[in-house]
């Protein structure tokens, strides 16, 4: 199980080949790549704060939690912070299992709570004005299915 | 004394990312109500709990939650990742 904060750039195939060859037994490896939109045309970067610390520890509990619901041959998150231009990268997920059935779950749910419970803050910076992204309900609502 | 840090919006609202605090207060919604009174730019931070997260010592927490034995406590909006 790896957990990455960074504000560095990932090269997400290369992330998905290494996590693969690693994952001796597994039958099923999904993985996940969020990106920053463009909003067509409207959004010049992506601002993301964390809180150094905090965000490692929530982040690998969820990882944890992942792996007592499903067995898991392994799982990997990297996710950044700082300014991201639009298209890059912004975080990924890879899950490993015997099965697809529990890599898809396991993947989702962390994604879900990735959302709404790893401690990070999306500033958009757009062409006209700077905005904090507010949280969903519809993000707050997709924990209550786990 | 106390850590108290802030993040996003909240940071931005109060002018700065973290300070140590004096406080008596029991719980964090003491805590909150002491740094309510103190200036405008905090009663403007503080005015909706309801869109305000806390953690403390780096776990989430909740407003009436005691401040006994806690070394840093963080306020913030709702997290934004994935």
């Amino acid at each position: 199980m790896r957990v990455v904060v960074q504000s560095g750039r990932f090269d997400a195939g290369a992330e998905v080949s290494a996590f693969s060859a690693a994952a001796r037994g597994a039958g099923a490896v999904v993985s996940f790549t969020g990106l920053v939109r463009d909003e067509g045309g409207r959004l010049s970067a992506m601002e993301i704060e964390h809180y150094p610390g905090m965000t490692e520890k929530a982040i690998s509990a969820m990882v944890e939690e992942a792996a007592r619901r499903w067995a898991l041959v392994d799982a990997l998150v990297i996710h950044r912070h700082g300014r991201l231009g639009p298209g890059e990268a912004i975080m990924m997920v890879a899950t490993a299992a015997l099965h697809r059935g529990e890599a898809f779950a396991a993947a989702e749910f962390l994604m879900d709570y990735l959302k709404s419970r790893a401690p990070f803050w999306k500033k958009e910076i757009g062409v006209d004005g700077a905005e904090w992204v507010a949280a969903r309900d519809a993000d707050e609502d997709a924990l209550k299915r786990w | 004394m106390i850590e108290v840090l802030y993040f996003a919006w909240v940071r931005e609202r109060i002018g700065l990312p973290r300070e140590r605090i004096e406080t008596g207060a029991a719980t964090v919604a003491g805590l909150v109500e002491e740094l309510r009174a103190r200036e405008d730019r905090y009663a403007a931070a503080f005015a909706d709990l309801s869109s305000l997260r806390v953690a403390l010592d780096q776990e989430l927490a909740d407003f009436d939650a005691p401040l006994a034995g806690v070394r840093e406590v963080a306020f913030f909006p709702p997290m934004t990742g994935g």
